[in-house]
């Protein structure tokens, strides 16, 4: 079987900070916020891989946000994980203008964290009630500094 | 286009579950826009999960559907095998795998008793709920639960199937048979429910590519996935069955997909219950370490996702669910526009969502955003189209 965590290896060759293989169909993939748009593109539309879901985690280093994408073929998942480590003001480059399938996470993760999305066609609450206060992220933790 | 506010006079009814909301704009007899609003029923069960630790999430994900009940806990436990890297005694991954097909032929056959209602066929629906019920009553026998038979566990499965229960398993099963043959033909043979189907709510392949759908709702638009084909999970690899891919992308070819499905689904149940050997149910596991895993499951509705991540601590500090329908439903967006509002109550539930999806629709007017006809006022509609067309094929 081919599998198709070879082939991202080689296309994505220097944007890639690390690379751990948690097992023959599970890939976790590190790269910086700034290269993630052409990164999605080249997993999206080169490989053609689905776009799962993503995971938006309030870490105490900043935002991690995982990018699931799967290739069916194989049976593979390739998460690619950023880093947004200003805390203050997170963002990051959108992937709705890629895939609208992202519209909804991101919007998800936005209410949900605080983390804004750069070019989002359709920024607004998909989950949280009207009435929930402005500024309050359900899924923000405490961290002790 | 004038997208004024709007002010829903819709039944948010508290007893009716999955309540989405979707706001159709149309122009005369043709849909050209729709809002899909969610989160009304949204309940935090990410944030839930981690304050309590791994063993009680597996009952809280239970609670996230009521009808595949087993898919989210499902898909949690193979999470966290994948994080500890948990060996599952054999007999209870072939248990698992029961389970959830059981659920796969109750689930497909409630959808199809809904969609027959929402296109006129009332026989269709009594029928269809009528052969579910002996599915659910080989859930009590098993599990003691119709729904939320709480059978999962990290590690295993929380109860056997004892060797009595096998032959009458088997019974149902086979008692099962002649009913889904029966609905095969009603469909696929009935020159008005083609005439009602064939054709509206289409769903492209490159708009399923782009909307990331997955379940039936691709697999009707010649999506070859299946998560228990392709990354196989419980006992799938050790059986032999075929994967259901049709290429129209509409109603159809999504009922088509069900349909066949159920065939899969007991021929999938019959191998288990042959192949099961006898041993051990639980790995008896005792603490979670550091680390992150993935799990999913192909369920009714097409691919369940969940992500894991442990600290070494005896709860989750992340815990990140995707159910199918986040997907499919979000397809609505292109499968509806373009069609008209006869056939908007069917195309919308064609993804399987549930039924007071439809029951929360308005009709607005493009130009004046007035409400015309609400859920109700469109499964009437669809129910008399069906009608005209019965008049003029039979």
């Amino acid at each position: 079987m081919m599998f198709i965590s070879n082939e991202v290896k080689e296309k994505l060759a220097d944007k890639i900070i690390n690379w751990y293989g948690h097992s023959l169909r599970r890939v976790y993939i590190s790269l910086k916020p700034e290269d993630l748009k052409e990164a999605a593109r080249i997993l999206f539309q080169d490989l053609a891989l689905r776009f799962i879901t993503a995971s938006g985690i309030d870490t105490p280093k900043g935002f991690e946000i995982l990018y699931h994408f799967s290739f069916d073929k194989t049976g593979e998942i390739i998460s690619v994980r950023v880093l947004i480590e200003d805390k203050k003001k997170p963002e990051i480059d959108s992937l709705a203008p890629l895939f609208p399938a992202a519209e909804w996470i991101e919007r998800e993760m936005w209410e949900m964290l605080g983390i804004n999305f750069i070019g989002h066609p359709n920024l607004k609450r998909l989950l949280l009630a009207d009435e929930w206060p402005e500024g309050k992220y359900p899924l923000r933790h405490e961290h002790e500094s | 286009m004038s997208h004024k506010v709007v002010i829903p006079i819709g039944p948010y009814h508290p007893l009716q579950e999955e309540p989405e909301f979707f706001r159709l704009y149309v122009e005369g007899e043709k849909v050209v826009d729709i809002d899909i609003v969610i989160g009304y029923n949204h309940r935090g069960i990410e944030e839930l999960s981690e304050h309590k630790h791994f063993d009680q999430v597996t009952f809280l994900v239970e609670r996230i559907c009521g009808i595949c009940s087993t898919s989210h806990p499902f898909a949690y436990v193979n999470a966290v095998e994948d994080l500890a890297k948990i060996e599952v005694p054999e007999r209870a991954l072939y248990i698992r795998t029961i389970i959830a097909e059981m659920e796969r032929i109750h689930s497909h056959l409630l959808w199809l008793g809904l969609a027959g209602h929402f296109i006129g066929y009332n026989t269709v629906w009594m029928w269809a709920w009528k052969y579910r019920e002996p599915i659910l009553d080989m859930f009590e026998m098993i599990s003691g639960n119709r729904n939320h038979y709480a059978m999962m566990k990290i590690g295993g499965v929380r109860r056997d199937i004892k060797d009595e229960y096998i032959p009458i398993l088997k019974k149902t099963l086979d008692d099962l048979i002649p009913a889904v043959n029966m609905f095969r033909g009603a469909v696929m043979d009935d020159p008005v429910i083609q005439a009602r189907l064939k054709g509206i709510g289409i769903l492209t392949k490159q708009q399923a590519i782009d909307w990331c759908v997955e379940g039936p709702t691709g697999r009707a638009s010649g999506i070859n996935i299946d998560v228990r084909r392709d990354d196989p999970y419980g006992a799938y690899d050790r059986v032999s069955w075929n994967v259901i891919v049709e290429k129209d992308g509409d109603i159809f070819a999504k009922t088509v997909v069900r349909i066949l499905e159920l065939y899969e689904s007991i021929s999938i149940i019959r191998q288990c219950l042959d192949k099961m050997p006898k041993g051990e149910i639980d790995a008896d596991v005792k603490d979670i370490p550091t680390g992150e895993g993935i799990g999913r499951v192909e369920a009714p509705r097409g691919e369940c996702f969940h992500y894991v991540r442990s600290d070494g601590t005896n709860r989750p500090i992340r815990h990140k669910v995707r159910a199918p329908s986040y997907m499919n439903v979000a397809s609505n967006k292109v499968a509806a526009v373009g069609g008209t509002i006869s056939d908007a109550a069917i195309t919308l539930a064609a993804v399987d969502p549930c039924y007071c999806c439809t029951e929360r629709l308005i009709v607005l007017d493009k130009h004046t955003d007035k409400k015309m006809m609400n859920g109700w006022d469109l499964i009437k509609l669809s129910q008399e189209k069906t009608q005209k067309l019965r008049n003029t094929i039979k």
